[in-house]
């Protein structure tokens, strides 16, 4: 498998002309393609730190940058720019900037786990994909993403309730994302569904849709849960405030 | 106590898909466990898990649902082995052991949440999470399956589907890739074993433990598709009739993508999908309707009719 480099040249930084002459001397052909200067300034020196405070971001200091994440990496097989072990460098660098420009693709990690079956050093990857993404958000850097959403809807009914009721939350997530249910494959799945179901199973189907399923005697856990919830945001939060208070500190001192 | 006996009698733990969408797995999990002698008894009063969802709003709080349904399982039913069905049960519990048994900060969390909640704290150990495919394995064997077998499942040609959760991230299985008997998380094999013991022509199908794009099957379905695909595509070049599961997020998500991929990109994969449980019921002489085959989204009657097992 090869190794998947990734040039911090970026394409728009790359200029190349038909006829040049400098100096004097002809530059024409492929002796005229010149890189662009580009420096970087904005290093972001809390970033890993950021990163780390959030949930499975914690190991992202013992990467070794051997790319058998990126290599194993599902998503990546699908489009090469979502690429694991760069975003984890970039991170570690503390280039904020570049990072972002990858900022609408990070949440698409699907927890396949590969980069963590593959992983020689520990890092969890895929905690740090998940770590990053929520990052971006809390910085408001994206909005929330529909997987975001999507794990809101879901963790607020078991919280209620204890349970899952699948259409229950199907629903709710369209709603939420502004997507209308009716899509014509959902449409045909439902046809699908119905041919063969026996009706007692349809009746308990669509009671389920009023009567959610529930674990009893559940408030006092829910309760907990909720708590211990707020107090992890509360902490999360404050990690990455503080390391903006630290950065307006510096910028400060060095004025 | 040998390991069949000791799975003769597990605390089972079904999981919210398998009262929706996954119906059919459950119902098929209960008429073989039947079928073979095997009492099921089931986890009162469960909660869900934390599915795949839960541990990015918080991973704790998944270690704790995951911790509280181990802890009715052993405290309360006195049942030291708990079997899950569902890929993302079964991985979530093995998480949840793990994490109590090697993380103090998660124990911590457990402890106080429990205390808060009422109930007794789990502590790592108390109990075994196996899988479906464990407990056939295990218990029954694939000598004792093949002596069972009333109807053969012979002339089906069949890719094993295993998915993430089953095998990923290694750590959390310290049992598997332990040598001969053992499963393994780069080649899993279980399912191929039963599934040949009931007469079944396995085909070699390299994508065993790819992804189906289940995490986000509804917020990136574009991604869920393609990746879908790919796994019917490879199925059917690899010659097989039908894809066997053990995951109900992986079983509808092939189902759900099949249709989707018909319909958005207009490529139609004609590929049969049973759960493995299915495939085993009808093996050991269960008609398709008492495994729920019609409670399948893909209609396979017609084929499983002509395989002689309608």
């Amino acid at each position: 498998m090869p190794i998947h480099e990734k040039s911090l040249i970026r394409p728009e930084n790359l200029q190349t002309h038909d006829e040049l002459i400098l100096d004097g001397v002809d530059v024409s052909g492929h002796w005229s393609t010149f890189i662009e200067t580009r420096v970087v300034k904005d290093y972001n020196e809390s970033l890993e730190e950021e990163i780390a405070a959030l949930p499975g971001g914690e190991q992202i200091h013992r990467c070794w940058q051997c790319g058998s994440c990126t290599n194993s990496c599902t998503v990546n097989a699908l489009n090469p720019d979502f690429n694991p072990r760069y975003w984890i460098y970039l991170i570690r660098m503390g280039m904020e900037s570049e990072l972002l420009r990858d900022k609408d693709i990070i949440w698409q990690c699907v927890s396949c786990n590969k980069c963590t079956y593959a992983c020689p050093r520990d890092v969890f990857p895929e905690g740090v994909m998940k770590a990053t993404s929520h990052w971006l958000e809390l910085k408001g850097h994206t909005p929330k993403s529909p997987s975001m959403h999507f794990d809101e809807v879901f963790t607020e009914q078991i919280v209620k309730t204890g349970k899952i009721e699948e259409s229950r939350t199907i629903r709710r997530f369209f709603a939420r994302t502004g997507q209308g249910l009716m899509q014509p494959w959902m449409i045909e799945m439902v046809k699908r569904m119905l041919r063969g179901l026996p009706v007692g199973l349809l009746a308990r189907m669509g009671l389920a849709t009023f009567v959610a399923p529930k674990t009893n005697d559940w408030s006092k856990a829910s309760a907990a849960i909720q708590e211990y919830i707020d107090e992890q945001h509360e902490k999360q939060a404050q990690a990455l405030t503080l390391a903006e208070l630290v950065e307006t500190a510096k910028q400060d001192v060095a004025a | 106590m040998t390991t069949k006996d000791k799975y003769k009698k597990v605390a089972y733990y079904p999981g919210c898909a398998l009262e929706g969408t996954g119906h059919s797995y459950n119902r098929s999990t209960k008429a073989v466990g039947k079928k073979l002698g095997l009492d099921l008894v089931e986890v009162k009063n469960w909660n869900c898990c934390g599915a795949m969802e839960v541990k990015n709003i918080d991973p704790k709080i998944q270690t704790y649902l995951s911790s509280r349904v181990m802890s009715t399982a052993a405290n309360e039913m006195d049942m030291d082995v708990v079997m899950a069905p569902c890929n993302g049960c079964y991985h979530n519990l093995k998480k949840a052991e793990y994490d109590l048994k090697n993380d103090e900060e998660s124990a911590e969390v457990v402890d106080r949440l429990s205390k808060k909640a009422g109930h007794k704290t789990y502590e790592a150990g108390q109990v075994e999470t196996i899988h479906a495919l464990d407990w056939i394995k295990d218990s029954i064997g694939e000598e004792g399956l093949a002596a069972r077998v009333k109807n053969s499942l012979s002339g089906i040609k069949v890719a094993n589907y295993y998915g993430c959760m089953y095998t990923r991230p290694r750590h959390i299985f310290p049992e598997k890739d332990q040598g001969p008997g053992s499963e393994s998380t780069s080649k899993p094999h279980f399912m191929d074993d039963l599934l040949a013991a009931a007469g079944a022509e396995n085909v070699d199908f390299p994508l065993k433990t790819a992804c189906c794009g289940g995490a986000h099957t509804l917020s990136d379905s574009d991604t869920s598709t393609k990746l879908v695909l790919n796994i019917l595509k490879a199925a059917k070049l690899s010659g097989a009739d039908v894809i066997a599961t053990e995951c109900p997020t992986c079983h509808s998500g092939l189902e759900m993508h099949q249709i989707r991929a018909e319909k958005t990109l207009g490529e139609k994969v004609d590929i049969k999908i049973l759960y493995f449980t299915q495939l085993l019921g009808m093996a050991l002489g269960l008609s398709p309707r008492k495994v729920g085959v019609h409670e399948n989204i893909n209609d396979s009657i017609a084929f499983l009719k002509e395989k002689g097992l309608g």
